[in-house]
């Protein structure tokens, strides 16, 4: 078909992406909002994670997004256009879904041919496609097995190549991975990200593994109770957490009360319990106000001889010491009362601390973070 | 102790299995053995009904009544079984009890009902007479016609349970992929619902046929003179105390239906859907 071929040649000369343009997006279940108010702009060929507990929204966005829930209020566009109106079939856009919704009664060929079927390709244009894209996910000369003969790794490139193989222009993912083991999970997250790359094709992704969201996204969107709470780049959203949710949903965060008392050079000065530390605000936080210090356990380190200057410090106690692997986890308990945990790269060349031992814990004030 | 335990299911089901042999592997055996030992031991009994037109006529008539009752509750318990697995909460419950209602009611009864519904002095004609569509009352009742409706009726649960069954274990994301790689809704249903209920329209046709073939008391009630059925010749013939060709028939029916069942048990997945529908 006519439409395919020029996809595939509009690709090679610079082929792009979807634009989707989501407006004060709202979605009731009878009583219970879903989703209440979610305004994104994904821009072409962008890969966008939707990163969020369960019951948090993100799978109902993206089903909206899909077609296959209507919003209650609010607007989706898809390059400029409203698509609510629209049902699934003629959004033209790839899907890959959890389980990856593989015909059964089909063999892995028919499978990845069906979209192209839909559309009216011939059978010559289709086989082509079809060897194509099975080369693309590393399964050539599987055709004409069956889904419940292949791994579930292989299911799930499968459905990867049937969701791609039509050339749409907008990818979705409802946590693709989620049933796999964790090797696999990291090595088809790689080729997930080389795909975007070679397709250029814009990727809706779906997860509630912060991981995974961290290492493969342009920008992440971070849902909760049906809103989101942060969207940036996964540097952003780890140095700079706008709130306590999002510094403790993504990675991991020390939480210190604190009081502020004002302002010094761009940074928020704040009260700990009586120790007086500085911080990176996202608003601009009154005097008085009685908010939360945030700070990494990687960007925690024991004081020692050679300390640079800006940093916040206070004294501790070691309470409990795990090893895992690359790190060391100290559990330290600050004498106002406070827990902190330190990470420390587990090199031989690290002083070991013992349990007990009265320590002062140091981090800079770059990478403190007041929510 | 340790007996006991090894012992105890062959115990507890020792009781049906005296009951079965008693009454009825040991009835059916010496039937059967009837056949072929009566007056001594011979095969002419089945010689003589390759040539038997009445048996010839009988047996068309019972098959072609089977497949057309089989066909009409697969349209219209399809549809039916469809809406069923889409259905959630309340609304299956009332749709599922309208289902078995007829399910739980004598047949008997349902078949006297059909009487009284399509005699010439019946609701039906009385109704079309009352606006006017016919001057003079139809002939219904005694038809074959009267004979598929009745017996489509009855049969319906059978198509239609088999089929929501395997409907409702469908994978939801299925239909969904479907719609979401291009396929307009009739095309969801042709190519992936369909396929995949096969099992349970296999299942429900193997059980409404079967037991077509051996439905007696309908036709015998709502049919004519010439919906005579197997199972109404046997009867017929073993009240005439005429046993070698009824059992001659007999084994020729419980032949019939051991090979249909025979074949459609190969199908994929017919065995577990009957397993599923008998939980």
């Amino acid at each position: 078909m006519d439409s395919v071929e020029t996809l595939t040649v509009a690709k090679s000369i610079g082929f792009q992406g979807a634009t989707v343009v989501l407006t004060a997006v709202e979605k009731r279940f009878d009583a219970v909002a879903a989703v209440r108010g979610v305004s994104v702009d994904v821009g072409a060929g962008e890969f966008l994670t939707l990163l969020g507990p369960s019951g948090s929204g993100k799978t109902t966005t993206l089903m909206m997004i899909a077609g296959f829930e209507t919003p209650s209020a609010g607007d989706i566009a898809i390059d400029g256009r409203s698509v609510v109106a629209q049902p699934p079939h003629k959004r033209n856009i790839g899907m890959v879904f959890q389980n990856y919704a593989l015909f059964p009664h089909m063999t892995v060929a028919e499978n990845i041919g069906f979209p192209l079927r839909q559309r009216g390709v011939d059978r010559l244009t289709r086989a082509r496609l079809i060897a194509e894209s099975l080369e693309m996910v590393q399964l050539p000369g599987y055709d004409s097995r069956y889904p419940r003969q292949l791994s579930g790794g292989q299911q799930q490139r499968v459905a990867l190549a049937r969701s791609i193989v039509f050339r749409p222009r907008l990818l979705l993912m409802d946590e693709p991975l989620g049933a796999l083991d964790k090797q696999l999970r990291e090595s088809l997250q790689l080729e997930m990200r080389r795909l975007h790359a070679d397709l250029g094709i814009t990727f809706i992704y779906v997860t509630h593994d912060q991981e995974e969201a961290l290492t493969m996204s342009d920008r992440i969107a971070v849902m909760n109770e049906g809103r989101i709470a942060q969207i940036g780049t996964p540097e952003d959203l780890y140095d700079r957490p706008c709130d306590r949710f999002v510094a403790s949903f993504i990675g991991e965060s020390n939480f210190l009360p604190c009081v502020v008392r004002g302002f010094e050079d761009g940074m928020v000065v704040a009260d700990c319990d009586g120790t007086l530390m500085r911080g990176v605000a996202n608003g601009s936080p009154a005097p008085g106000d009685r908010l939360t210090l945030a700070v990494r356990p990687e960007r925690v380190r024991f004081a020692g001889a050679d300390d640079p200057v800006m940093t916040n410090r206070i004294w501790a106690t070691v309470t409990e010491i795990v090893f895992a692997g690359e790190r060391r986890r100290y559990l330290c308990r600050c004498d106002n009362g406070a827990s902190i945990v330190v990470k420390e790269p587990s090199s031989a060349t690290t002083i070991r601390r013992a349990e007990g031992e009265r320590i002062e814990l140091i981090w800079p004030t770059a990478d403190t973070v007041v929510v | 102790m340790r007996i006991w335990q090894r012992m105890g299911p062959v115990l507890l089901v020792a009781p049906l299995v005296v009951y079965l042999l008693a009454f009825y592997a040991i009835p059916l055996t010496a039937m059967l053995l009837r056949s072929v030992s009566d007056p001594t031991w011979t095969l002419e009994n089945f010689q003589r009904l390759v040539g038997d037109t009445v048996f010839i006529r009988v047996f068309w008539t019972t098959l072609r009544t089977a497949l057309v009752v089989t066909a009409g509750t697969l349209l219209l318990g399809y549809p039916v079984a469809l809406a069923l697995s889409r259905l959630r909460g309340g609304a299956a419950s009332v749709v599922l009890i309208i289902v078995l209602l007829p399910f739980w009611t004598s047949v008997l009864v349902r078949s006297y009902a059909w009487m009284v519904l399509l005699g010439r002095k019946g609701m039906i004609n009385e109704a079309l007479l009352a606006i006017g569509l016919t001057d003079a009352p139809l002939k219904l009742l005694n038809t074959p016609l009267a004979v598929h409706i009745a017996m489509i009726h009855i049969l319906l649960p059978y198509m239609i349970l088999p089929i929501a069954s395997v409907l409702r274990g469908l994978d939801p994301a299925l239909p969904r992929a479907a719609s979401g790689l291009g396929a307009a809704p009739f095309s969801v249903f042709a190519r992936v619902i369909l396929p995949l209920s096969m099992p349970g329209v296999a299942a429900g046709v193997l059980l409404v046929f079967v037991l077509s073939l051996g439905f007696y008391i309908t036709p015998a009630l709502v049919g004519g003179p010439r919906d005579f059925m197997l199972s109404m010749l046997i009867a017929q013939q073993v009240e005439l105390l005429n046993w070698p060709y009824a059992a001659c028939l007999s084994a020729t029916l419980l032949a019939a239906t051991l090979l249909i069942i025979a074949m459609f048990q190969r199908l994929p997945g017919v065995r577990d859907v009957l397993r599923a529908v008998a939980r």
